[in-house]
């Protein structure tokens, strides 16, 4: 598995003695788009959680492009290149679109670099050109608190955009969205994942089967089923979790 | 300046600046500027919380600490300087009351009467009038910087933070209390008389003094505005809301906080120094708990959200103190209680957020109708 960007080892957490995620292994490839599945309390937010830094782990490893990220603080990872958007959308509320968008710009991440920081061209066309992707051209000047539901969503995958990671990691991007929106949302996946892996935890099948190249079935904190869509369908474990006895 | 004051906040400044600078010397007699002066030392520190509460959404209920370190600091140098006047005093001299006689000459009074013989190493610095300011500016930063990095780095926060802050000010105050001899204990350092041989003490010293606060104010506040208007302060800004996600945009949000907490400390200490300049004594009250609050009171009625609101909330907080406490001393604290419900409960955005929801919306309106 020389290409795998991400490369998680026998991740395993408890909480109060009770394993969330148990011995759990997977890769994800180059340019490869993972949809991670499974029931409620399968575990998914928080391998999320583990491999970006905000819950430290009980055992186990996760290497970046060959690099331990294990015990790194979040910011840190963020640098390497693993962007994470939340289950429900985190902007900032109290700032414009494009206030939003220029802050995850990737310079003059530190107070003084902050305080320097001047909004040049490259940084008006960078907004631009991610405003585009997510639709939100018109709304630059909008305060992002009177977003729709579903803009604000966009927004959040677009400060991913805006700092161009190699690795995005997104915590169901199409909750409570309207049909017409997961439609442009699957859609703006397909364009997001040219050139870059991203991982998305996803309840909504239908969804799932708009995007999906490789899907991982989480169960107990534990892989239960891994491979093509139709395949784990078709697989009697992933049945028997999804539909029971 | 147009770079640093856009749009409104170019009137909201100039507006200030005739206020404190034209109006107030011209209609207030030297008592009373000396007064609004006093006044706008806790502006430096509602300034200061603008930045810290306000935008970055970290309550410090300890600002005390930051303004009685500059204060005292700044008091520091000038009871040197007085005590120095007291050397060869004699019994005769005493009589006319130019100076005192002490059992050890050259020492600050209340070292004499605590029966020590020499000043302590830790006032060594404090014979320099450079090093005096080169301290009042760094040293409250400095604190807040080793001070917050603790707090932040171990995710303090909320109220916790506003706990820690506001024992800390408890602990300073009986600290200094406490120990007469090295500090002053109770009676706080009185009597200040001269800053390099200019007495402080006369009208016209109270009426540059005050143009010194207004104008040192006046900068801080261009401090402000110009960490307001850089990525800085939206980034200060989003840590209000969203700490996860500018965690995970990939700031540290330590040093963020860290940063402005440590401007807040910065204003502080300034107002502290301005502070004794104006009065003329530093007291351990002013470095409590009860006056820790006040600070916060003043940048909650002036509007959190708005340096300029927070000058003119301790303007108006300070003024109404005075008035009011003139006439009924004892209903003072129940009256500034009930400002600080009715703000909450009514103004969230305070008097700024006054001006700007409700009058200048119908300023606007009546204008566009003509």
């Amino acid at each position: 598995m020389a290409t795998s960007v991400l490369s998680v080892k026998d991740l395993t957490v408890s909480f109060d003695g009770y394993k969330v995620v148990d011995n759990l292994s997977f890769d994800i490839g180059q340019n490869e788009l993972r949809v991670i599945i499974g029931p409620n309390g399968a575990g998914k937010t928080t391998v999320l959680d583990l491999i970006s830094g905000k819950t430290k782990p009980t055992a186990g490893s996760v290497k970046f492009n060959g690099r331990e990220i294990m015990g790194v603080s979040e910011n840190r990872i963020v640098k390497l290149g693993l962007g994470r958007k939340f289950q429900t959308p985190s902007i900032f509320e109290d700032l414009t679109v494009l206030e939003n968008l220029e802050i995850s710009f990737p310079r003059g991440r530190d107070v003084f670099g902050a305080f320097f920081f001047t909004r040049d061209d490259e940084v008006v066309n960078r907004i631009n050109e991610v405003a585009n992707i997510i639709y939100l051209e018109e709304e630059l000047e909008t305060d992002a608190a009177s977003l729709s539901h579903g803009q604000k969503q966009w927004l959040e995958i677009g400060m991913l955009l805006m700092q161009d990671p190699k690795l995005m990691m997104l915590d169901e991007p199409v909750a409570g969205m309207t049909l017409n929106e997961r439609e442009q949302t699957a859609k703006l996946l397909n364009k997001i994942c040219q050139g870059r892996s991203v991982i998305v935890i996803e309840h909504d099948m239908n969804f799932v089967k708009q995007i999906a190249q490789t899907v991982t079935v989480l169960h107990q904190g534990s892989v239960l089923s891994e491979g093509e869509m139709g395949d784990v369908q078709k697989d009697p474990k992933v049945i028997e979790v999804y539909l029971g006895h | 300046m147009n770079k640093i004051l856009k749009g409104d906040t170019k009137y909201h400044f100039l507006v200030l600046a005739v206020l404190l600078l034209v109006i107030f010397p011209t209609f207030l007699d030297v008592f009373r500027l000396n007064l609004v002066g006093k006044y706008l030392t806790f502006a430096f520190v509602a300034v200061g919380l603008v930045i810290c509460w306000g935008a970055g959404g970290i309550l410090s209920l300890g600002q005390g600490v930051f303004f009685g370190v500059g204060g005292y600091l700044m008091a520091m140098h000038l009871k040197l300087e007085a005590a120095k006047a007291d050397i060869g005093c004699t019994r005769e001299l005493q009589e006319t009351g130019v100076c005192i006689v002490q059992s050890t000459p050259g020492i600050p009074d209340f070292m004499d009467w605590a029966s020590m013989t020499e000043i302590p190493l830790f006032w060594g610095f404090s014979h320099s009038l450079i090093l005096t300011i080169i301290m009042i500016l760094t040293v409250p930063a400095i604190i807040a910087f080793f001070f917050g990095y603790v707090m932040f780095r171990n995710r303090v926060g909320g109220v916790y933070f506003a706990i820690i802050t506001q024992s800390t000010a408890a602990l300073l105050s009986i600290l200094i209390i406490g120990n007469a001899g090295y500090i002053g204990g109770f009676n706080g350092i009185t009597d200040l008389r001269t800053l390099k041989g200019w007495d402080i003490r006369t009208d016209d010293a109270k009426f540059y003094i005050y143009f010194a606060t207004v104008i040192c104010l006046l900068i801080v506040l261009l401090i402000a505005q110009i960490i307001l208007n850089s990525k800085l302060g939206r980034v200060t800004v989003a840590l209000r809301g969203q700490e996860d996600r500018v965690r995970f945009t990939g700031y540290s949000v330590t040093a963020f906080k860290t940063a402005a907490f440590c401007f807040a400390a910065f204003a502080a200490g300034i107002g502290g120094a301005f502070f004794t300049m104006n009065v003329g004594f530093i007291h351990a009250n002013f470095v409590g708990v009860v006056a820790s609050i006040e600070m916060v009171i003043f940048c909650a009625v002036g509007g959190r959200f708005s340096i300029y609101g927070a000058v003119y909330g301790a303007l108006i907080v300070n003024a109404a103190k005075t008035l009011f406490s003139e006439a009924y001393p004892e209903l003072w604290l129940f009256a500034m209680g009930l400002i600080f419900v009715g703000v909450v409960l009514a103004f969230q955005k305070g008097v700024a957020g006054f001006y700007s929801d409700v009058i200048e919306p119908r300023f606007r309106s009546s204008k566009a109708s003509k």
